[in-house]
């Protein structure tokens, strides 16, 4: 049981973990005069499903961005299965496994569902300029159209394969994103809000996917809002809040700990609890 | 008014060099704009360095067939040249330094500092004489009743329409293979193709090149049917002739530039043959002179073009549903 990992780490802002997958240290972005994002000390644990939670602006996203190399932080250093991250373009980051998917959800209009998946395989000789010219890659894409369809089916989408991925439902384009993250073969699954705006029902499905990636053995780190979904599936659980990383710990701590209900839940909940 | 004339002399456009040559052009933009997505308003740049690099070889004493490939290298580093600095940035900027580049460019090679190798404004003249020695077509006319081409023509068309459909069958082989479908989904989204772990910067920069050394080529094609390079050739309408060719055939289809190509030369052309007859028949009484016509044209493709993207933006081939994804 992956909750199991949890046993000997003590809650609280910074602690440690027995083996972490990733982990960052002094870690400031400011805009001008705001601090976006100003984390001391972070490690998530391998094999776990880590939720990010804090209100609106605590830097949640920023600190997504920064990790997986869309933005630039000022200062700090992070380091993924022990290899430092600092400086390296968001691409090469994917290709160490680290991948993410977005809160506005990118499908890419107009590919099929079946390309969006192909494009994100991994290792494709046809990629490169003289390899679609004199390379032999169409065993290589046989093999991933495969897996891809595999993959389609698991996630519902199969009979969808050869639309438009802009025809897709907002929710239905929520799965492909998160299956195409995973034909990367990523060790570890940066989730931005995978069940924003995504219905009930889906969101049911949605969560069984994602302990689906932690019982096949990847770590998935996940933004979310719904703190009913947090208790749900989380393992542990980061609070942000005004860019600091104010909890953390297992998921009912959190919830109870008067810091995250101040900054997070309000005053309201924390009378019901 | 003769129909039939018109009618032969827009055909004539329709397959002549300077259809080949901007179908081939169009072929360059179309990989950098239809499939990559890239807003390269200085097309004509590419032309003029693969004109004038073979031409101003050939000028020092090489010979043509050491031009042509002296003029490819010019465009691919032009191309790297351009991209470098801003293909990092956001797509409008590109557009706004490839439009600089292609007028510094021109006004370079027309200054007298660059004269000493390009012959300032007057160009450079008779490089390719090379190139019509060798040709194999026995003297005479050939065609169908009005509509006839010398030797000298002929050998240009099959020339020319050879090397367009050599550049149809590579960029087919390139879109058609992994390398294609990432550039699409770099013009889709960049950021999700840089999540998947492509290097975004260097695709653009190779589609730049690519099609840089394919508007080479429409240079050279055009240069060497004239015989002459000349600065004030290559203004920038010759970029917005070529986007209106990839727009007209559909942006991002293998055949839109081509076919968009001869449409273009000969609904061009017809116009042209119509408004003079018009004028010469006094049918419109004296209220256009023929110097009218010129611009008058421009005017109605100006039209032509905006009508185009407001009813018909996937063009003559490509497809109405992913219009409407894009407009979603």
């Amino acid at each position: 049981m992956p909750a199991d990992r949890f046993r000997d780490v003590a809650a609280g802002p910074g602690a440690a973990k027995g083996d972490p997958i990733l982990s960052l240290r002094g870690l400031r972005r400011t805009f001008g005069g705001l601090t976006a994002v100003d984390v001391e000390r972070l490690e998530i644990e391998r094999g776990t499903i880590t939720s990010l939670i804090g209100p609106n602006g605590a830097g949640k996203t920023t600190l997504f961005n920064l990790l997986t190399g869309f933005d630039r932080p000022q200062e700090g250093h992070w380091h993924l299965n022990g290899g430092p991250l600092v400086g390296i373009p968001s691409f090469r980051v994917a290709r160490r496994g680290m991948v993410r998917t977005f809160q506005l959800t990118k499908s890419l209009a107009r590919l099929t569902v079946l390309e969006n998946m192909l494009v994100a395989a991994k290792d494709q000789v046809g990629e490169s300029f003289w390899g679609a010219l004199f390379g032999t890659w169409r065993p290589i894409e046989q093999a991933n159209e495969r897996a891809a369809m595999e993959s389609l089916e698991r996630f519902g989408l199969a009979h969808m394969a050869a639309e438009y991925a802009g025809s897709l439902s907002g929710g239905q384009r929520k799965l492909l994103e998160m299956a195409r993250a995973l034909m990367v073969k990523p060790e570890l699954v940066m989730l931005d809000e995978p069940t924003a705006g995504v219905n009930p029902a889906l969101t049911q499905s949605l969560l069984g996917h994602i302990t689906g990636l932690r019982d096949l053995g990847m770590t998935v780190v996940f933004i979310e809002h719904d703190m009913d979904v947090v208790q749900e599936i989380s393992d542990w659980v980061v609070c942000m809040s005004q860019g600091r990383v104010i909890a953390e710990g297992e998921p009912l701590t959190v919830a109870r700990d008067p810091a995250v209900i101040d900054a997070y839940l309000g005053r309201r909940h924390g009378e019901i609890e | 008014m003769d129909v039939v004339k018109i009618l032969v002399d827009a055909t004539r456009a329709a397959v002549g060099i300077p259809a080949a040559a901007y179908a081939l052009s169009a072929i360059g933009l179309n990989l950098q704009f239809g499939y990559t997505g890239l807003l390269n308003f200085g097309h004509v740049a590419s032309m003029l360095v693969g004109a004038y690099g073979m031409a101003v070889t050939v000028d020092l004493g090489g010979s043509l067939w050491l031009g042509i490939p002296v003029g490819v290298a010019c465009a691919v580093l032009l191309g790297l040249l351009i991209g470098a600095p801003t293909l990092r940035l956001r797509a409008d900027y590109l557009a706004i330094v490839t439009i600089a580049v292609g007028e510094i460019l021109r006004l370079v090679v027309r200054s007298s500092l660059a004269a000493p190798l390009t012959k300032g404004i007057f160009g450079i003249q008779a490089f390719a004489d090379e190139f019509f020695a060798i040709n194999p077509i026995p003297e005479g006319h050939y065609g169908i009743g009005r509509l006839r081409f010398d030797q000298r023509g002929v050998w240009m068309m099959l020339v020319g329409w050879a090397v367009v459909l050599l550049a149809v069958l590579f960029i087919r082989k390139l879109t058609s293979s992994p390398w294609g479908r990432v550039v699409r989904a770099i013009r889709e989204d960049e950021d999700a193709a840089r999540s998947l772990g492509k290097n975004v910067f260097g695709y653009k920069l190779q589609s730049l090149m690519i099609g840089g050394a394919i508007g080479a080529l429409a240079g050279m094609l055009l240069a060497i049917d004239q015989q002459n390079v000349t600065p004030d050739n290559y203004i920038p309408l010759l970029t917005f002739y070529a986007f209106t060719i990839v727009i007209l055939g559909g942006p991002g289809t293998l055949w839109g530039p081509v076919i968009g190509s001869v449409v273009f030369w000969f609904v061009f052309e017809f116009l042209d043959g119509v408004m003079t007859s018009a004028v010469v028949d006094g049918w419109l009484g004296g209220a256009l002179e023929s110097t009218d016509i010129g611009p008058i044209r421009f005017f109605l493709f100006g039209l032509g073009l905006m009508w185009l993207m407001a009813f018909r933006p996937q063009g003559i081939f490509g497809r109405r549903e992913e219009m409407l994804i894009d407009a979603r």
